[in-house]
């Protein structure tokens, strides 16, 4: 488990002396980028040099007879990796862990969030023995995915755990199959992603055009509004021309066993939202409260109307975190389904069987490279505006 | 406090009180099975104080484990002092010693430790292997040194950009170089710095598991693979699985107890004045 910092932290007031050093210290600068330089040379080479070499690889067929030569035969093929990926029956498994993935994101974003915020909430109401509960609420952000996959895969055995609760006041034993279920609801053909994909993108598109109207930017709103329509209308009249993508039918949904995970991973992490946000709270100046109780607000109005709105920032930062994080969720899925366990599969594990089992190196490639990208997706526009902003701090 | 008032809190602390029961539900289910002899872990007692303690769960979890936990020693220590060192030059170099490009050389840097690590992972284990380090616990310190890069300098650049500029001018006036200025007025400030990334940099590498189970070998597995593949198996009885997930936690859960406040200073890293 990897948790990058709140981005609030790149921000930061730099001293900015540079223009004010006498040009005797010229030579200490030198030594200062000598310094520097190893660090950057391995982040060159271990970042960036190597996510150039995975995109070339999921180009290529390495995955073929001796595949863990130390030089193995690689021919490039194209996309044909990824055409594989997104339309082969073989790989069914790939595009249900996509939309696994993203229930999983979802899912840890919004639990992760609504409890934490909650709990900072209550926490802020400065109740006595509050570094006690703090601690309880914090604590399994400090275990490792394995271990939370472990004691969670105890806790939600069929026949053990959780299961029971319902006995103790009189129920029967509940049956539900928290990992192992093959239960599937909310199900759509995999046909009609395009369309869904669209329309969803169009109710975002015609959402932020009605905002821009309603603040008085007219002709940004049609900018916005003008594709949103174009999209409604493929996805209604588009579709019957497009080539079928897979030769079949494929049912795909959200998989019910994937709760379980769900449940584990929003017990990890909702302590660390909750530190987040009490800490915003904490920040927010007490006269800024009383200000507001004097105005005959109660704490409610105080929450909703003085407080959320500050804690705006630590929201996006929060978001980005966790979906980062759930993109990549692989320890707590292997130690608490098992690698082999489709209903529960994401593709950072299908990517570890496929080339570290299955000796598809060009495949594994092709199903990082897709990962990389849906993460980058949410990473690269935060760490340009973070810099932005720096920028006008320091400049 | 008003009759309202009291009611109100009487009700916050009934919610507080609940909620924690529920988070720390997982650690009583694991202490009383790891606590109970394999006989008598069944369904209708699974919530059930053991009648018996059975402390041998956790020497026969250890006698498997034990491997692991000496190689996540070493592993840790190693890879979280070298990692430091240079996150603390570093941050040095990013917030005292700027530079024409500085902060896009620092986003760059940043954005190391967003990446997914699949997108890495391929050629990683490739050039481990060309370099004959794949497999052993030399190829694993390296990639935690270097992949802990971004959050270290990060967490050592907010720390140092805190230290006032009249400190280190009135020390450059005195003639103080680069080492100089570090050795004299930086280092013997860094303490709490260095606190923050020893912890944090010690149980991320501790809770790892991706590169463990994909650049290892057997012998030199970490901890959390070890727990993996003692908890693994089908046909164990879950006391063990539960005496190892406790032995696997404790270091970790010891820092954050002993230590939370820095912890949740790494967690925030910085982005909280602390």
């Amino acid at each position: 488990m990897l948790v990058a910092p709140s981005p609030a932290s790149l921000h930061y007031h730099a001293s900015n002396t540079l223009e004010r050093w006498p040009v005797h210290l010229s030579r200490d600068r030198i030594i200062a980028f000598a310094v520097l330089l190893p660090s950057l040379v391995l982040i060159a080479v271990f970042v960036y040099g190597f996510i150039g070499q995975t995109i070339y690889i999921s180009f290529t067929d390495w995955g073929q007879g001796a595949a863990l030569a130390e030089n193995p035969q690689m021919h490039l093929i194209g996309f044909d990796n990824y055409k594989e990926l997104f339309t082969s029956f073989l790989h069914m498994r790939f595009r249900q862990d996509l939309i696994n993935a993203f229930f999983y994101t979802v899912s840890l974003v919004l639990g992760s969030l609504a409890l934490g915020l909650f709990l900072a909430v209550l926490l802020d109401r400065e109740p006595r023995g509050e570094g006690i509960f703090r601690t309880i609420f914090l604590y399994p952000m400090s275990l490792s995915f394995v271990v939370t996959g472990t004691i969670w895969r105890w806790l939600l055995a069929p026949e053990g755990g959780i299961n029971v609760l319902p006995s103790f006041i009189g129920l029967s034993p509940g049956r539900f199959r928290w990992i192992s279920s093959r239960q599937q609801i909310l199900t759509f053909d995999w046909q009609s992603v395009p369309s869904i994909t669209a329309i969803v993108v169009a109710l975002v598109l015609a959402f932020l055009a009605i905002r821009m109207w309603r603040r008085g930017t007219h002709k940004r709103a049609l900018i916005a509004a003008a594709p949103a329509v174009i999209l409604v209308l493929w996805a209604i009249f588009g579709q019957r021309l497009m080539p079928q993508m897979v030769p079949i039918p494929e049912k795909h949904g959200f998989n019910l066993a994937t709760i379980g995970v769900m449940i584990a991973a929003i017990w990890q992490f909702s302590g660390y939202t909750m530190a987040l946000y009490l800490a915003g709270l904490r920040g927010i100046p007490v006269e800024l409260h009383e200000v507001s109780r004097l105005d005959g607000a109660n704490d409610i109005q105080y929450y909703t109307r003085v407080a959320f709105p500050i804690l705006k920032p630590i929201t996006l930062s929060a978001v980005i975190i966790l979906a980062h994080i759930s993109l990549k969720m692989f320890a707590l899925i292997f130690a608490m389904a098992g690698a082999d366990n489709s209903a529960t599969d994401h593709p950072a594990v299908l990517m570890y069987l496929t080339t570290f089992r299955g000796n598809k190196f060009a495949l594994g490639a092709s199903i990082a490279v897709i990962l990389f990208l849906i993460v980058a997706l949410f990473i690269v526009p935060y760490l340009v505006s973070s810099y932005r902003e720096q920028r006008k701090r320091t400049s | 406090m008003t009759a309202r008032m009291t009611w109100a809190r009487i009700l916050l602390y009934a919610v507080l009180i609940i909620v924690s029961l529920v988070y720390l539900t997982p650690i009583y289910m694991t202490v009383i099975t790891a606590l109970k002899a394999p006989a008598d872990i069944n369904l209708e007692t699974a919530w059930q104080t053991p009648s018996r303690l059975n402390w041998g769960s956790f020497g026969q979890a250890y006698a498997k484990l034990g491997p692991n936990i000496m190689n996540s020693i070493i592993l840790a220590v190693t890879a979280t002092i070298l990692s430091s060192m240079m996150g603390s030059l570093n941050g040095y170099v990013f917030s005292k010693w700027r530079f024409k490009g500085n902060d896009i050389v620092f986003t760059l840097l940043l954005f190391g430790m967003f990446i997914p690590y699949q997108i890495i992972l391929i050629p990683l284990f490739q050039t481990l292997r060309q370099m004959h380090m794949y497999g052993g616990l030399p190829g694993l310190i390296l990639a935690h040194v270097v992949y802990g890069l971004p959050i270290t300098t990060l967490i050592f650049r907010n720390f140092y950009a805190q230290i006032p500029a009249s400190l280190t001018e009135s020390a450059q006036i005195d003639g103080a170089g680069f080492f100089k200025l570090y050795a004299r007025v930086i280092f013997p400030l860094s303490i709490p710095g260095f606190v923050v990334t020893f912890i944090w940099q010690f149980t991320q590498i501790w809770n790892e598991f991706l590169w463990g189970i994909t650049l290892t070998k057997y012998a030199s597995n970490p901890i959390t693979v070890g727990l993996a593949q003692l908890a693994g198996g089908e046909a164990v009885s879950w006391n063990l699985p539960m005496a190892g997930s406790i032995i696997a936690a404790i270091p970790v859960l010891l820092i954050y107890v002993l230590m939370g406040r820095y912890f949740i200073r790494g967690l925030l890293a910085g982005s909280v004045k602390g």
